[in-house]
Protein backbone atom coordinates (compact mmCIF):
# COMPACT_ATOMS: atom_id res chain seq x y z
CA UNK A 1 0.00 0.00 0.00
CA UNK A 2 1.63 3.13 -0.96
CA UNK A 3 2.16 6.30 1.09
CA UNK A 4 1.56 10.13 0.00
CA UNK A 5 4.99 11.90 0.54
CA UNK A 6 5.88 15.47 -0.11
CA UNK A 7 9.64 15.81 -0.97
CA UNK A 8 11.25 19.15 -1.49
CA UNK A 9 14.09 18.57 -4.26
CA UNK A 10 16.42 21.32 -5.30
CA UNK A 11 13.79 24.02 -4.45
CA UNK A 12 10.69 22.00 -5.92
CA UNK A 13 8.18 20.26 -4.40
CA UNK A 14 7.12 16.93 -5.19
CA UNK A 15 3.83 14.98 -4.10
CA UNK A 16 4.89 11.41 -4.45
CA UNK A 17 2.75 8.14 -3.78
CA UNK A 18 5.43 5.52 -2.87
CA UNK A 19 5.86 2.11 -1.24
CA UNK A 20 6.74 2.05 2.29
CA UNK A 21 10.24 0.42 1.26
CA UNK A 22 11.19 2.22 -1.81
CA UNK A 23 14.49 3.83 -0.86
CA UNK A 24 15.31 7.71 -1.38
CA UNK A 25 17.66 7.11 -3.89
CA UNK A 26 15.66 5.00 -6.37
CA UNK A 27 13.43 7.52 -5.91
CA UNK A 28 15.52 10.59 -6.78
CA UNK A 29 16.53 8.84 -9.38
CA UNK A 30 13.97 6.64 -11.18
CA UNK A 31 10.74 9.21 -10.26
CA UNK A 32 12.16 12.13 -10.54
CA UNK A 33 14.97 11.35 -13.12
CA UNK A 34 17.24 13.33 -11.36
CA UNK A 35 20.41 10.98 -11.89
CA UNK A 36 23.43 12.96 -10.70
CA UNK A 37 23.14 11.09 -7.56
CA UNK A 38 24.61 7.52 -7.92
CA UNK A 39 24.32 4.22 -6.40
CA UNK A 40 27.63 2.80 -6.17
CA UNK A 41 27.67 0.01 -2.72
CA UNK A 42 24.19 0.47 -1.98
CA UNK A 43 24.62 0.21 1.73
CA UNK A 44 26.39 3.01 2.63
CA UNK A 45 29.59 2.72 2.38
CA UNK A 46 30.98 4.41 -1.02
CA UNK A 47 29.22 7.80 -0.72
CA UNK A 48 28.04 7.93 -3.96
CA UNK A 49 24.53 8.49 -3.24
CA UNK A 50 25.14 11.48 -1.03
CA UNK A 51 22.76 13.79 -0.79
CA UNK A 52 21.76 16.85 1.86
CA UNK A 53 18.75 15.92 3.75
CA UNK A 54 18.30 19.73 4.97
CA UNK A 55 21.19 20.46 4.68
CA UNK A 56 23.21 17.50 6.16
CA UNK A 57 24.95 14.81 4.40
CA UNK A 58 23.39 11.89 4.13
CA UNK A 59 23.60 8.01 2.11
CA UNK A 60 20.45 8.44 0.12
CA UNK A 61 20.68 3.99 -0.85
CA UNK A 62 20.00 3.76 3.05
CA UNK A 63 16.68 6.14 3.74
CA UNK A 64 13.35 4.82 2.71
CA UNK A 65 11.74 7.47 0.94
CA UNK A 66 9.11 7.94 3.33
CA UNK A 67 11.35 8.97 5.97
CA UNK A 68 12.55 12.19 3.93
CA UNK A 69 8.57 13.17 3.53
CA UNK A 70 8.61 17.08 4.18
CA UNK A 71 12.22 17.61 4.27
CA UNK A 72 14.64 19.57 1.72
CA UNK A 73 16.93 17.41 0.10
CA UNK A 74 19.45 19.53 -2.54
CA UNK A 75 20.97 16.83 -4.90
CA UNK A 76 23.99 17.27 -7.66
CA UNK A 77 21.41 18.89 -9.97
CA UNK A 78 20.74 21.24 -7.15
CA UNK A 79 23.57 23.41 -7.17
CA UNK A 80 24.70 25.04 -10.68
CA UNK A 81 22.62 28.11 -10.81
CA UNK A 82 21.22 29.80 -14.43
CA UNK A 83 23.58 27.47 -16.10
CA UNK A 84 26.60 28.50 -14.45
CA UNK A 85 28.34 26.16 -12.60
CA UNK A 86 28.45 26.56 -8.72
CA UNK A 87 32.24 27.50 -6.97
CA UNK A 88 32.74 23.77 -5.52
CA UNK A 89 32.35 22.27 -9.18
CA UNK A 90 34.15 24.74 -10.62
CA UNK A 91 37.17 23.94 -8.25
CA UNK A 92 36.59 20.76 -9.02
CA UNK A 93 37.54 20.91 -12.32
CA UNK A 94 40.41 23.54 -12.40
CA UNK A 95 41.95 21.12 -9.88
CA UNK A 96 41.76 18.12 -11.90
CA UNK A 97 39.47 16.64 -9.25
CA UNK A 98 37.48 14.50 -11.48
CA UNK A 99 37.95 11.51 -13.43
CA UNK A 100 35.36 8.96 -14.08
CA UNK A 101 33.22 11.36 -12.55
CA UNK A 102 31.56 8.75 -10.55
CA UNK A 103 32.28 9.79 -6.85
CA UNK A 104 31.62 13.43 -8.03
CA UNK A 105 28.81 14.20 -6.95
CA UNK A 106 28.64 12.75 -3.69
CA UNK A 107 31.86 14.66 -3.24
CA UNK A 108 30.52 17.68 -4.31
CA UNK A 109 27.53 17.77 -2.33
CA UNK A 110 29.54 16.75 1.15
CA UNK A 111 32.04 19.26 0.03
CA UNK A 112 29.45 22.20 0.13
CA UNK A 113 28.18 21.36 3.65
CA UNK A 114 31.62 21.22 5.10
CA UNK A 115 32.47 24.24 3.74
CA UNK A 116 28.71 25.59 5.08
CA UNK A 117 29.82 24.34 8.19
CA UNK A 118 33.23 25.69 7.94
CA UNK A 119 34.21 28.09 6.13
CA UNK A 120 38.05 27.50 6.28
CA UNK A 121 39.03 24.28 7.16
CA UNK A 122 42.42 22.64 7.21
CA UNK A 123 42.92 19.57 5.10
CA UNK A 124 43.17 17.72 7.67
CA UNK A 125 39.59 18.72 8.78
CA UNK A 126 38.90 18.17 4.57
CA UNK A 127 40.26 14.57 4.66
CA UNK A 128 38.19 13.94 7.77
CA UNK A 129 34.83 15.18 6.37
CA UNK A 130 35.11 12.77 3.12
CA UNK A 131 36.04 9.56 4.78
CA UNK A 132 32.94 8.24 3.62
CA UNK A 133 33.20 9.05 0.11
CA UNK A 134 35.62 6.14 -2.00
CA UNK A 135 37.19 7.65 -5.12
CA UNK A 136 38.69 4.99 -7.47
CA UNK A 137 40.61 6.90 -9.83
CA UNK A 138 41.93 9.98 -8.62
CA UNK A 139 43.89 9.61 -5.32
CA UNK A 140 41.85 12.22 -3.41
CA UNK A 141 44.77 14.36 -3.34
CA UNK A 142 43.40 16.89 -6.29
CA UNK A 143 39.96 16.67 -4.87
CA UNK A 144 41.32 17.80 -1.30
CA UNK A 145 43.00 20.70 -2.89
CA UNK A 146 39.86 21.62 -4.97
CA UNK A 147 37.91 21.94 -1.42
CA UNK A 148 41.20 23.76 0.34
CA UNK A 149 41.15 26.35 -2.40
CA UNK A 150 37.64 27.37 -1.56
CA UNK A 151 38.23 27.90 1.94
CA UNK A 152 38.71 31.79 2.02
CA UNK A 153 35.23 32.61 0.67
CA UNK A 154 32.40 31.58 2.67
CA UNK A 155 30.40 29.82 -0.55
CA UNK A 156 26.71 28.81 0.07
CA UNK B 1 13.30 -6.21 -0.38
CA UNK B 2 10.00 -7.46 0.65
CA UNK B 3 7.48 -4.44 1.90
CA UNK B 4 6.11 -3.61 5.19
CA UNK B 5 3.39 -1.50 6.40
CA UNK B 6 5.48 1.77 7.24
CA UNK B 7 3.76 3.32 10.59
CA UNK B 8 4.57 6.86 12.22
CA UNK B 9 3.61 7.29 15.66
CA UNK B 10 3.83 10.19 17.24
CA UNK B 11 3.53 9.84 21.05
CA UNK B 12 5.51 7.83 23.22
CA UNK B 13 2.20 6.08 24.10
CA UNK B 14 1.88 5.19 20.94
CA UNK B 15 5.20 3.43 19.89
CA UNK B 16 4.40 0.96 23.17
CA UNK B 17 0.96 0.37 21.70
CA UNK B 18 1.87 -0.91 18.84
CA UNK B 19 4.86 -2.30 19.68
CA UNK B 20 3.11 -4.53 22.06
CA UNK B 21 0.16 -5.05 19.71
CA UNK B 22 2.67 -6.65 17.05
CA UNK B 23 5.62 -7.80 19.26
CA UNK B 24 7.84 -9.71 17.32
CA UNK B 25 6.41 -8.28 13.70
CA UNK B 26 7.52 -5.00 14.33
CA UNK B 27 11.13 -3.41 13.90
CA UNK B 28 11.58 -0.05 15.20
CA UNK B 29 13.75 2.83 12.97
CA UNK B 30 16.02 5.30 14.03
CA UNK B 31 18.78 5.79 11.56
CA UNK B 32 18.28 2.68 9.33
CA UNK B 33 21.95 2.62 9.16
CA UNK B 34 21.96 -1.26 10.51
CA UNK B 35 17.96 -1.83 9.68
CA UNK B 36 18.25 -1.23 6.05
CA UNK B 37 21.15 -2.91 5.55
CA UNK B 38 20.47 -6.08 7.05
CA UNK B 39 16.79 -5.40 5.10
CA UNK B 40 18.81 -4.89 1.89
CA UNK B 41 20.89 -7.95 1.90
CA UNK B 42 18.39 -10.08 3.22
CA UNK B 43 19.95 -11.05 6.56
CA UNK B 44 16.85 -10.53 8.59
CA UNK B 45 13.60 -11.54 8.05
CA UNK B 46 11.56 -8.59 6.74
CA UNK B 47 9.67 -7.55 9.88
CA UNK B 48 5.56 -6.96 8.75
CA UNK B 49 5.72 -3.51 10.43
CA UNK B 50 8.38 -0.74 10.33
CA UNK B 51 7.69 1.63 12.84
CA UNK B 52 9.77 5.56 12.64
CA UNK B 53 10.58 7.28 16.01
CA UNK B 54 10.99 10.67 13.75
CA UNK B 55 8.46 12.25 14.71
CA UNK B 56 7.83 11.15 17.94
CA UNK B 57 8.83 14.40 20.51
CA UNK B 58 11.23 14.21 23.62
CA UNK B 59 13.20 11.17 21.68
CA UNK B 60 16.39 14.16 20.45
CA UNK B 61 17.65 15.72 22.97
CA UNK B 62 20.89 15.94 24.14
CA UNK B 63 20.87 17.82 28.06
CA UNK B 64 22.33 17.71 31.32
CA UNK B 65 20.18 17.52 34.39
CA UNK B 66 21.97 18.25 37.93
CA UNK B 67 20.02 14.97 39.20
CA UNK B 68 20.84 12.54 36.69
CA UNK B 69 23.82 13.79 34.78
CA UNK B 70 24.09 13.82 30.82
CA UNK B 71 20.50 12.34 29.05
CA UNK B 72 20.81 12.01 25.20
CA UNK B 73 17.80 10.49 23.20
CA UNK B 74 17.39 7.26 21.64
CA UNK B 75 16.71 9.10 18.27
CA UNK B 76 19.96 12.03 18.62
CA UNK B 77 22.19 10.87 16.02
CA UNK B 78 25.89 10.01 16.32
CA UNK B 79 26.90 13.21 14.45
CA UNK B 80 24.65 15.63 17.01
CA UNK B 81 26.68 14.00 19.95
CA UNK B 82 30.34 14.14 18.08
CA UNK B 83 29.80 17.82 17.38
CA UNK B 84 27.67 18.60 20.57
CA UNK B 85 29.26 21.74 22.89
CA UNK B 86 28.43 19.84 26.20
CA UNK B 87 29.52 16.54 25.59
CA UNK B 88 32.89 17.77 24.32
CA UNK B 89 33.12 19.43 26.82
CA UNK B 90 31.71 17.50 29.95
CA UNK B 91 31.63 13.93 28.30
CA UNK B 92 34.62 14.11 25.86
CA UNK B 93 34.56 10.84 25.33
CA UNK B 94 31.72 10.18 24.30
CA UNK B 95 32.04 12.57 21.66
CA UNK B 96 35.23 10.96 20.22
CA UNK B 97 34.01 7.41 20.41
CA UNK B 98 30.58 8.89 18.97
CA UNK B 99 33.58 10.16 16.14
CA UNK B 100 34.63 7.29 15.13
CA UNK B 101 32.10 5.48 13.72
CA UNK B 102 31.49 5.05 9.56
CA UNK B 103 31.32 8.51 8.17
CA UNK B 104 29.67 11.91 8.28
CA UNK B 105 26.68 10.78 6.14
CA UNK B 106 26.49 7.20 8.20
CA UNK B 107 26.82 9.35 11.30
CA UNK B 108 24.28 12.25 10.34
CA UNK B 109 21.42 9.10 10.26
CA UNK B 110 22.67 6.58 12.56
CA UNK B 111 21.24 7.49 16.49
CA UNK B 112 22.91 6.15 19.73
CA UNK B 113 19.35 3.92 20.43
CA UNK B 114 20.14 2.53 17.47
CA UNK B 115 23.87 1.56 18.01
CA UNK B 116 22.69 0.04 21.62
CA UNK B 117 20.04 -1.84 20.74
CA UNK B 118 21.26 -3.48 17.42
CA UNK B 119 23.70 -4.50 20.21
CA UNK B 120 26.48 -5.44 17.80
CA UNK B 121 29.32 -6.85 19.73
CA UNK B 122 31.89 -4.07 18.49
CA UNK B 123 29.30 -1.42 18.75
CA UNK B 124 31.38 1.88 19.48
CA UNK B 125 29.16 3.67 21.76
CA UNK B 126 29.20 0.89 24.29
CA UNK B 127 32.50 0.20 26.21
CA UNK B 128 32.91 4.36 26.89
CA UNK B 129 29.62 4.62 28.34
CA UNK B 130 30.10 0.91 30.33
CA UNK B 131 33.29 3.00 31.58
CA UNK B 132 30.78 5.72 32.74
CA UNK B 133 28.31 3.94 34.28
CA UNK B 134 25.66 4.62 32.17
CA UNK B 135 21.85 3.24 32.46
CA UNK B 136 19.30 2.97 29.79
CA UNK B 137 15.87 3.93 30.48
CA UNK B 138 13.16 1.53 29.01
CA UNK B 139 9.58 2.16 28.46
CA UNK B 140 7.26 -0.58 28.35
CA UNK B 141 4.01 -2.34 28.87
CA UNK B 142 4.71 -2.62 32.71
CA UNK B 143 6.10 1.25 32.49
CA UNK B 144 9.64 2.29 32.91
CA UNK B 145 12.82 1.05 34.39
CA UNK B 146 16.16 1.84 34.24
CA UNK B 147 18.56 -0.96 33.38
CA UNK B 148 22.76 -0.50 33.51
CA UNK B 149 24.09 -0.66 30.30
CA UNK B 150 26.77 -3.26 31.57
CA UNK B 151 23.66 -5.48 32.65
CA UNK B 152 21.70 -4.21 28.74
CA UNK B 153 23.35 -6.84 26.27
CA UNK B 154 22.77 -10.66 26.55
CA UNK B 155 24.12 -11.69 23.40
CA UNK B 156 25.26 -10.75 19.98
CA UNK B 157 22.41 -8.40 18.81
CA UNK B 158 20.47 -9.69 21.94
CA UNK B 159 19.55 -7.36 24.84
CA UNK B 160 17.28 -7.68 27.90
CA UNK B 161 14.87 -5.50 25.66
CA UNK B 162 10.89 -7.60 26.39
CA UNK B 163 8.45 -8.22 23.75
CA UNK B 164 6.70 -4.47 23.58
CA UNK B 165 9.95 -2.66 25.15
CA UNK B 166 11.90 0.15 23.56
CA UNK B 167 14.74 2.18 24.42
CA UNK B 168 13.90 5.42 25.55
CA UNK B 169 17.21 7.41 26.38
CA UNK B 170 20.70 7.10 27.67
CA UNK B 171 21.98 8.38 30.75
CA UNK B 172 25.12 9.23 32.17
CA UNK B 173 26.12 10.12 35.28
CA UNK B 174 27.94 13.40 35.84
CA UNK B 175 31.55 12.56 35.84
CA UNK B 176 33.45 13.08 38.85
CA UNK B 177 36.14 16.16 39.09
CA UNK B 178 39.31 14.72 38.00
CA UNK B 179 37.97 11.65 36.27
CA UNK B 180 39.38 10.93 32.75
CA UNK B 181 38.07 8.50 30.16
CA UNK B 182 39.51 7.59 26.62
CA UNK B 183 37.98 5.47 23.75
CA UNK B 184 40.33 3.22 21.36
CA UNK B 185 39.50 1.75 18.57
CA UNK B 186 41.38 -0.95 16.15
CA UNK B 187 39.60 -1.02 12.68
CA UNK B 188 41.05 -1.55 9.17
CA UNK B 189 40.03 1.17 7.43
CA UNK B 190 37.79 4.74 8.56
CA UNK B 191 34.59 2.49 7.53
CA UNK B 192 34.94 -0.09 9.06
CA UNK B 193 33.34 -1.84 12.53
CA UNK B 194 36.31 -2.42 15.44
CA UNK B 195 38.57 -5.09 15.37
CA UNK B 196 38.84 -4.76 19.05
CA UNK B 197 38.23 -1.82 20.87
CA UNK B 198 38.89 -0.81 24.14
CA UNK B 199 37.05 1.75 26.52
CA UNK B 200 38.85 2.84 29.91
CA UNK B 201 37.76 5.55 32.55
CA UNK B 202 39.35 6.41 36.41
CA UNK B 203 39.39 8.95 38.54
CA UNK B 204 43.33 9.97 39.66
CA UNK B 205 43.21 11.07 43.32
CA UNK B 206 46.65 12.15 44.62
CA UNK B 207 48.64 9.52 42.43
CA UNK B 208 46.22 6.71 42.66
CA UNK B 209 43.57 5.65 40.52
CA UNK B 210 39.73 5.16 41.71
CA UNK B 211 36.63 3.36 40.18
CA UNK B 212 38.56 2.15 37.66
CA UNK B 213 36.62 0.80 34.59
CA UNK B 214 38.08 -1.39 31.51
CA UNK B 215 35.08 -2.56 28.97
CA UNK B 216 36.29 -4.74 25.76
CA UNK B 217 34.02 -4.02 22.43
CA UNK B 218 34.40 -6.70 19.90
CA UNK B 219 36.07 -9.02 22.11
CA UNK B 220 33.24 -11.11 23.31
CA UNK B 221 29.37 -11.74 22.32
CA UNK B 222 28.55 -8.82 24.25
CA UNK B 223 30.77 -5.47 25.48
CA UNK B 224 31.97 -6.02 28.70
CA UNK B 225 34.34 -4.95 31.67
CA UNK B 226 37.86 -6.41 32.41
CA UNK B 227 36.48 -6.49 36.03
CA UNK B 228 39.94 -8.17 36.95
CA UNK B 229 42.33 -6.02 35.07
CA UNK B 230 40.33 -3.18 37.09
CA UNK B 231 40.53 -4.75 40.36
CA UNK B 232 44.51 -5.15 39.60
CA UNK B 233 44.78 -1.53 39.68
CA UNK B 234 42.33 -0.16 41.65
CA UNK B 235 43.06 1.80 44.26
CA UNK B 236 47.02 1.77 43.46
CA UNK B 237 49.43 4.16 41.80
CA UNK B 238 49.36 3.26 38.48
CA UNK B 239 53.59 2.51 37.47
CA UNK B 240 53.94 1.28 33.79
CA UNK B 241 54.35 -2.31 35.70
CA UNK B 242 51.16 -2.42 36.99
CA UNK B 243 49.67 -1.16 33.44
CA UNK B 244 51.65 -3.81 32.18
CA UNK B 245 49.73 -6.15 34.65
CA UNK B 246 46.48 -4.75 33.41
CA UNK B 247 46.95 -5.09 29.94
CA UNK B 248 47.97 -8.90 30.45
CA UNK B 249 44.78 -9.75 32.69
CA UNK B 250 42.77 -7.74 29.82
CA UNK B 251 44.51 -10.44 27.32
CA UNK B 252 43.15 -13.62 29.76
CA UNK B 253 39.75 -12.09 30.05
CA UNK B 254 39.05 -11.17 26.12
CA UNK B 255 36.71 -13.72 24.87
CA UNK B 256 37.24 -12.88 21.30
CA UNK B 257 36.29 -15.14 18.41
CA UNK B 258 38.31 -15.78 14.99
CA UNK B 259 35.68 -13.74 12.35
CA UNK B 260 36.19 -12.36 8.22
CA UNK B 261 37.95 -9.39 10.32
CA UNK B 262 40.46 -10.73 12.78
CA UNK B 263 41.90 -13.93 14.57
CA UNK B 264 40.58 -15.03 18.08
CA UNK B 265 44.80 -14.94 18.92
CA UNK B 266 45.02 -11.37 16.68
CA UNK B 267 42.10 -9.78 18.86
CA UNK B 268 43.14 -11.04 22.04
CA UNK B 269 46.70 -9.33 21.43
CA UNK B 270 45.33 -6.45 20.03
CA UNK B 271 43.12 -6.29 23.28
CA UNK B 272 46.37 -6.28 25.57
CA UNK B 273 47.81 -3.37 23.21
CA UNK B 274 45.00 -1.56 23.21
CA UNK B 275 44.14 -1.58 27.23
CA UNK B 276 48.14 -0.85 27.93
CA UNK B 277 47.73 2.77 25.81
CA UNK B 278 44.42 3.75 27.28
CA UNK B 279 45.76 3.44 30.47
CA UNK B 280 48.91 4.67 29.49
CA UNK B 281 47.09 7.62 27.91
CA UNK B 282 44.97 8.14 31.04
CA UNK B 283 47.97 7.48 33.65
CA UNK B 284 49.67 10.95 32.19
CA UNK B 285 48.53 13.71 34.18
Amino acid sequence: MKNRITLHVNGDSHELWVEPHAILLDVLRNDLELTGTKKGCGMGECGACTVLLDGKPISSCLLLAAEADGKEVITIEGLAHNGQLHPIQKAFIDHGAVQCGFCTPGMVISAKALLDENPRPTKEEIKNFILGHLCRCTGYVKIIEAIYSLRTDAVR
Amino acid sequence: MKTFEYVRPQTLREVSRILIEHAGTSKLLGGGTDLLVALLNGNQESPSRVVTLRDVPGLKSIHETKGQGLVVGAMATLREIERSELVNERYPVLSKAAGMIASVQIRNMATLGGNICNASPSADMAPPLICLDAKARLMGSEGERLVSLEDFFTGPGQTVLRPGEWLMEIIVPPMAKGRKATYLKLERSSMDIAIASVGAALTGTRGRVEDVRIAMGAAGPVPFRAKAAEALIEGKSLTPSLVEDAAVSAFGECRAITDLRASESFRREMIKVLTRRALLELAKE
